[in-house]
C-alpha cells in the first residue's frame, strides 16, 4: 500500500466517523428546541422530560462531533497539502467563515444550553438552544458550500496553477450547492427522526410507560413520515443536477457503459470494470431513461465516453458508486415503508398501542439514517474520482509525501480509537435508555459529589 | 516597521499573522488551564475530580475552538506554511489529535457510562490531556529549532514537552484556586507552588536556547540600544513570578481574598513569554525558511476574510464574556440538563 492509498483510506475513515455525529446534532438541536417550546407553551412536564433525555444524547454526540472535527481540520495540512496550495484562496475563506460564524456560536452557547438551565432566565436558555441549533446548521451550510464547489467549481480563474476567486456569490451559490444542502439537511432530519423513534421504541419495549416516551415516539414517526417523501423528491432533483454537471458520476451510479437511448434501470448487477460490462444484471426496461430524462427513450450518458484515446480512465470506479447508491435508495424506501405504517397505526390506534413487532423493527432502524448518509456520501465522493476538485486538481497532485509507515501507523491508531468510541457511544445510548425506562433518576449526573449537589430550579 | 503599512501586500499578511498569534495565545491560556486540570487528575480524589471537571465543563469546547481558529488561520492565510509545518509534525499532530479525542469524549462518557466505567474514563481524560500537552510541547520545541530532526533538536523538544506540560498544570492549578474553595483549594495551592519551578525553568530554557541556535534571533535581542528596551520583558516576567509566589504564599484564606490573583498573574506570565517568542520569530512563519510575506494567500482572499473577522470577532468576544459571567463564582453547583 502506498501513501496515496493510505491517505485516502485515512481521510475516508475520519470523515465517515465525523459525519455520523454532526448528522445527529444538526437536526437534534432543532428537535430539542421543539421540545423546549412545547414545554414553554403547554407547561406539560413530559416535554421537559423529553428535553432532559435527548439533551444528553445531544451533548454526547456533540462532543464526538467536535473532537473528530478538530481531526478533520488538521487532515488537510497533514495529508493533502496540495489541496490548500491550489484552491486555498477559495477553500480558506469558506472554512474560516465556518469557524467564525458557526463553531464559536455553538461552542459557547452549548455551555449555557447544557449547564445554564438553573442559572439563566428561561428565555435565555431557550435562546441558547436556538443558537446552538442555528450554529450547527450554519456549519453544515459552509462546509457544503465548499464540498459542492469542489464538485462543481465556478467563479474562479487559474493563475500560475493556483485558483483565484473572481465571483464570491457564484462560488457560494454554485450549481450543486442548493441540492446538496437540502438533501443533507433532510438526511439529518431523517437520521434524528429514526433515532428518536427507535430509541423510544426500545424504551417502550423495556417497559417504559411514561407519557414522555409516547410523545417522542410519535414525534419521531411523524417527522420521519413527513420528511422521507420530501427527501426522495430532493434526491431525484439532486440526481438530475448531477447528470447535468457530472455525467460520469451518474453513469457510474447507473452502471451504464454506453451512451444510448432507452437505458434500463439496473436493479442489481455486478459491474465488471475490466470487461466493461455488467454481470448478473437484473433491470427494468427503459427505467433509467425515465428517471433521468423523464422520457422512455431519453439518452443517458455512458461510462465509455470517459476513457481517453490513450485508454486513461477518467470516470470513477464503478462498483463502489453503484452499490453505495443502491444502499442509500433502498434504505430510503425502507424508511418510507416503516414510517408511513407507523404513523398510520399511531393515528388509528394511538401511539401507546403500537404492535410489538413494529416496535421491534424500529429499534435497528434507529441507525438507518447513518447507513443511508454514509452510502450517499460514498456515492458523492467516490463518484468525483479521479478528481479532487473537478477539472482542477486530481487527488494524486494533492497528496503529501509523508513516509508510508507513518500514515499506516496513524491510520491504525485512528481506526482503533474510532471503533472503541463507536461501540461506547451506542452502548451508552442504550444504557441511558434502559436507565430512563426503569424510571431511575437520570439526574444528577454531573457532578455527583456531595459538595457539588445539583440544584434544580423550577 | 512603518513600511509594512504602506501596501496591502504586506499589511494583510501582517494583520493575519497577528490574528493567528492572538488566537494561539488565547488557545494556550484557555485550553492550557483545562488541559492542566486533566494532567492534575491523578493527584485528586474522586470527589475533587468532579469539582475540577465542573469548573471547566461549560468552557472546554469553546476553548478548543481557538485551536481550530488558529490552525484555520494558518491554513487560510499561509497555505504553503501550513503544509510545510503540518507535514513535518505529522506524528506529534496525530498524537495530539488522539489525545484531544480521548479527553473530549471523556467529559461526557465519564458521567453517562455505567458507574464501573467511570474510573476508566477518568483515566482516558488524564491520558488524553497528558498526550495533548506533551505533544504540543514537543512541537513547540521542534518549531523553535526550525523543524529539523536531529538528536539535539529532539532532546530540546523533550525538554519543552515536559516544561509546557508543567506550565499547563500550573495554570490549571491556579484556575482551581480561583474556582473552588476549602480542601481542594488548599491542595491546588500546593500544586501551584510545585509547578511554579517548572514554569521558571521552562521559560529560562527557551529564552536561553532560542538565541543560541539562531544568530538571527541573537542579533534581534542583543543589539544596542534595543537591548535596554527589550530587557524590560524578562524583567516584567520576573516581577510577575515574584508576585505569583507571594500571592500563593498567602493562600488559602478563609475569606477567599486574593484567590483570583494567581490565575491572572499566570496569564500575564504566559502573555509575556508568548510575546517574547513572537518577537524572536517575526517575520518568519517557518523559522528561518519562510516569511509571512512569502507564504501569504492572495490579497483578495485575505481581504474577504478580514471583513468577516472584523464583524464577527467582537461578537465572539461578547458571548464569551456572557458565558464566563453566567458561570462565574465557585464551581460548586452545576445542574446538568
Ligand atoms: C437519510 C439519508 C438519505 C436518504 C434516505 C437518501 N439520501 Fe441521497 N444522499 C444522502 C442521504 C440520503 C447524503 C448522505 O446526504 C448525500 C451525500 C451528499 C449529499 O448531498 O447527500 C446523498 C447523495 C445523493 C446523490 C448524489 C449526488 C451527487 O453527489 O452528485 C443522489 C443522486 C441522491 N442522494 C439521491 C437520492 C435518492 C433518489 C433517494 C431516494 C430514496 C435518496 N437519495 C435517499
Ligand atoms: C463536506 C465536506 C467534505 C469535504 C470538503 C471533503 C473533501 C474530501 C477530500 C479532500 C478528500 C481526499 C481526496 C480524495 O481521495 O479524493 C475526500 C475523499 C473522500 N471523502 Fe470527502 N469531503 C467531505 C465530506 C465527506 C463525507 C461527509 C464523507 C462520508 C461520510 C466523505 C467521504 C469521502 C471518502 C470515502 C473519500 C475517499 C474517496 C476515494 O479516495 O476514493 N466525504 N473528500
Ligand atoms: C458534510 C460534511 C460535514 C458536515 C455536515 C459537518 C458539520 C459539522 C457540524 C454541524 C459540526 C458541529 C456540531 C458537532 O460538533 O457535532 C461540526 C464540527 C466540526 N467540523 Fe464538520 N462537517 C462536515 C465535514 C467537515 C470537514 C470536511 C471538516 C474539515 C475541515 C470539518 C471540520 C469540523 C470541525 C473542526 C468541527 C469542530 C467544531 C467545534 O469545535 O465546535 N467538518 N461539523
Amino acid at each position: 500500500m502506498d501513501t496515496l492509498l493510505l491517505s485516502r483510506i485515512q481521510f475516508g475513515a475520519n470523515i465517515s466517523f465525523h459525519i455520523l455525529f454532526p448528522t445527529i446534532t444538526i437536526a437534534l438541536g432543532w428537535a430539542l428546541l421543539f421540545f423546549k417550546l412545547r414545554y414553554n407553551a403547554t407547561g406539560d412536564f413530559k416535554w421537559m422530560e423529553a428535553y432532559r433525555f435527548w439533551v444528553k444524547v445531544f451533548a454526547l454526540s456533540f462532543a464526538m462531533g467536535v473532537v473528530s472535527g478538530i481531526t478533520m481540520s488538521f487532515q488537510f495540512g497533514t495529508n493533502w497539502p496540495g489541496f490548500m496550495e491550489t484552491v486555498g484562496n477559495i477553500a480558506g475563506p469558506l472554512l474560516a467563515y465556518e469557524v467564525l460564524t458557526a463553531f464559536f456560536l455553538e461552542a459557547v452557547f452549548l455551555g449555557i444550553m447544557l449547564f445554564g438551565f438553573s442559572r439563566v432566565p428561561g428565555w435565555l436558555h431557550t435562546t441558547a438552544t436556538f443558537l446552538v441549533a442555528f450554529g450547527t446548521t450554519m456549519s453544515a451550510f459552509w462546509i457544503l458550500v465548499l464540498n459542492s464547489w469542489m464538485q462543481t467549481p465556478v467563479g474562479y480563474e487559474m493563475r500560475e496553477g493556483v485558483a483565484h476567486a473572481t465571483d464570491w456569490l457564484a462560488i457560494l451559490f454554485n450549481p450543486s450547492m442548493p441540492y446538496r444542502l437540502a438533501h443533507m439537511l433532510l438526511a439529518s432530519g431523517l437520521t434524528v427522526a429514526f433515532l428518536i423513534a427507535g430509541i423510544s421504541a426500545f424504551r417502550k419495549l423495556s417497559g417504559d410507560r411514561s407519557p414522555a416516551v409516547d410523545a417522542t415516539l410519535r414525534f419521531g414517526l411523524w417527522a420521519g413520515a413527513i420528511l422521507i417523501p420530501v427527501q426522495i423528491v430532493a434526491g431525484d432533483m439532486h440526481g438530475l443536477n448531477t447528470l447535468e454537471h457530472q455525467p460520469q458520476k451518474v453513469a457510474a451510479m447507473e452502471a451504464n457503459w454506453e451512451t444510448q437511448s432507452g437505458v434500463p434501470l439496473v436493479l442489481f448487477a455486478v459491474p465488471d470494470q475490466e470487461a466493461r460490462e455488467n454481470r448478473f444484471e437484473l433491470a427494468v426496461p427503459n427505467g433509467a431513461s425515465w428517471i433521468l430524462t423523464h422520457h422512455a427513450d431519453g439518452v443517458v450518458p455512458g461510462l465509455n465516453d470517459f476513457v481517453t484515446e490513450e485508454g486513461e480512465v477518467m470516470h470513477p470506479p464503478v462498483a463502489p458508486v453503484f452499490y453505495a447508491f443502491r444502499i442509500m435508495v433502498a434504505t430510503g424506501f425502507a424508511m418510507l415503508g416503516l414510517s408511513w405504517l407507523g404513523a398510520f397505526l399511531s393515528w388509528r390506534r394511538g401511539t401507546g398501542n403500537l404492535p410489538k413487532p413494529l416496535l421491534f423493527l424500529m429499534v435497528p432502524m434507529a441507525f438507518s439514517g447513518w447507513v443511508a448518509t454514509l452510502a450517499g456520501w460514498y456515492t458523492t465522493e467516490i463518484g468525483r474520482q479521479p478528481w479532487l476538485v473537478t477539472g482542477i486538481l486530481t487527488r494524486d497532485q494533492a497528496v503529501a509525501d509523508v513516509p508510508t509507515p507513518m500514515v499506516a501507523s496513524t491510520l491504525v491508531a485512528y481506526l482503533v480509537v474510532y471503533a472503541l468510541l463507536l461501540f461506547a457511544y451506542v452502548a451508552v445510548l442504550f444504557y441511558l435508555a434502559r436507565k430512563a425506562s426503569h424510571g431511575d433518576d437520570i439526574e444528577p449526573e454531573l457532578p455527583s459529589s456531595e459538595a457539588a449537589q445539583v440544584v434544580v430550579a423550577e | 516597521m512603518s513600511e509594512i503599512f504602506q501596501s496591502q501586500d504586506t499589511l494583510l499578511p501582517f494583520i493575519f499573522a497577528a490574528l493567528m498569534g492572538v488566537s494561539i495565545l488565547i488557545y494556550v491560556v484557555l485550553d492550557g488551564f483545562d488541559l492542566g486540570i486533566g494532567v492534575l487528575f491523578p493527584f485528586a480524589d474522586d470527589e475533587e475530580r468532579d469539582r475540577m471537571i465542573a469548573s471547566i465543563g461549560p468552557f472546554w469546547d469553546a476553548n478548543e475552538t481557538w485551536l481550530v481558529l488558529a490552525i484555520g488561520l494558518l491554513l487560510v492565510a499561509f497555505p504553503v506554511a501550513h503544509g510545510v509545518i503540518l507535514s513535518a509534525l505529522y506524528l506529534p499532530v496525530a498524537i495530539m489529535l488522539i489525545g484531544l479525542i480521548l479527553r473530549g469524549v471523556a467529559f461526557e462518557f465519564r458521567v453517562k457510562a455505567p458507574a464501573p466505567w467511570k474510573r476508566s474514563w477518568n483515566g482516558a481524560f488524564f491520558a488524553g490531556s497528558l498526550m495533548t500537552a506533551l505533544s504540543q510541547g514537543w512541537m513547540l520545541g521542534l518549531y523553535i529549532m526550525g523543524l529539523g530532526h536531529t538528536p539535539f533538536t529532539m532532546g530540546f523538544a523533550v525538554v519543552t514537552a515536559v516544561f509546557l506540560t508543567v506550565a499547563y498544570s500550573f495554570i490549571g492549578a491556579c484556575w482551581v484556586i480561583l474556582k473552588t474553595d476549602g480542601a481542594l483549594q488548599a491542595k491546588a495551592v500546593g500544586w501551584a507552588k510545585g509547578g511554579i519551578w517548572g514554569v521558571i525553568l521552562g521559560m529560562g530554557a527557551v529564552s536561553a536556547a532560542s538565541p543560541l541556535v539562531s544568530t538571527r534571533i541573537f542579533d534581534k535581542w542583543f543589539t544596542m540600544p534595543e537591548v535596554f528596551v527589550l530587557a524590560l520583558l524578562p524583567a516584567a516576567a520576573a516581577l510577575l513570578i515574584v508576585g505569583l509566589w507571594l500571592s500563593l504564599r498567602r493562600l488559602p484564606r478563609s475569606d477567599d481574598k486574593g484567590s483570583a490573583w494567581p490565575f491572572f498573574l499566570a496569564v500575564g506570565v504566559f502573555v509575556l513569554g508568548f510575546g517574547g517568542m513572537a518577537y524572536s520569530f517575526y517575520p518568519y512563519v517557518v523559522p528561518d525558511r519562510l516569511t509571512i510575506y512569502e507564504a501569504a494567500s492572495a490579497p483578495e482572499s485575505l481581504l474577504i476574510m478580514l471583513v468577516g473577522v472584523c464583524v464577527v470577532l467582537p461578537l465572539i468576544a461578547g458571548y464569551t464574556v456572557l458565558s464566563y459571567t453566567v458561570f462565574r463564582g465557585k464551581a460548586t453547583e452545576l445542574s446538568y440538563y
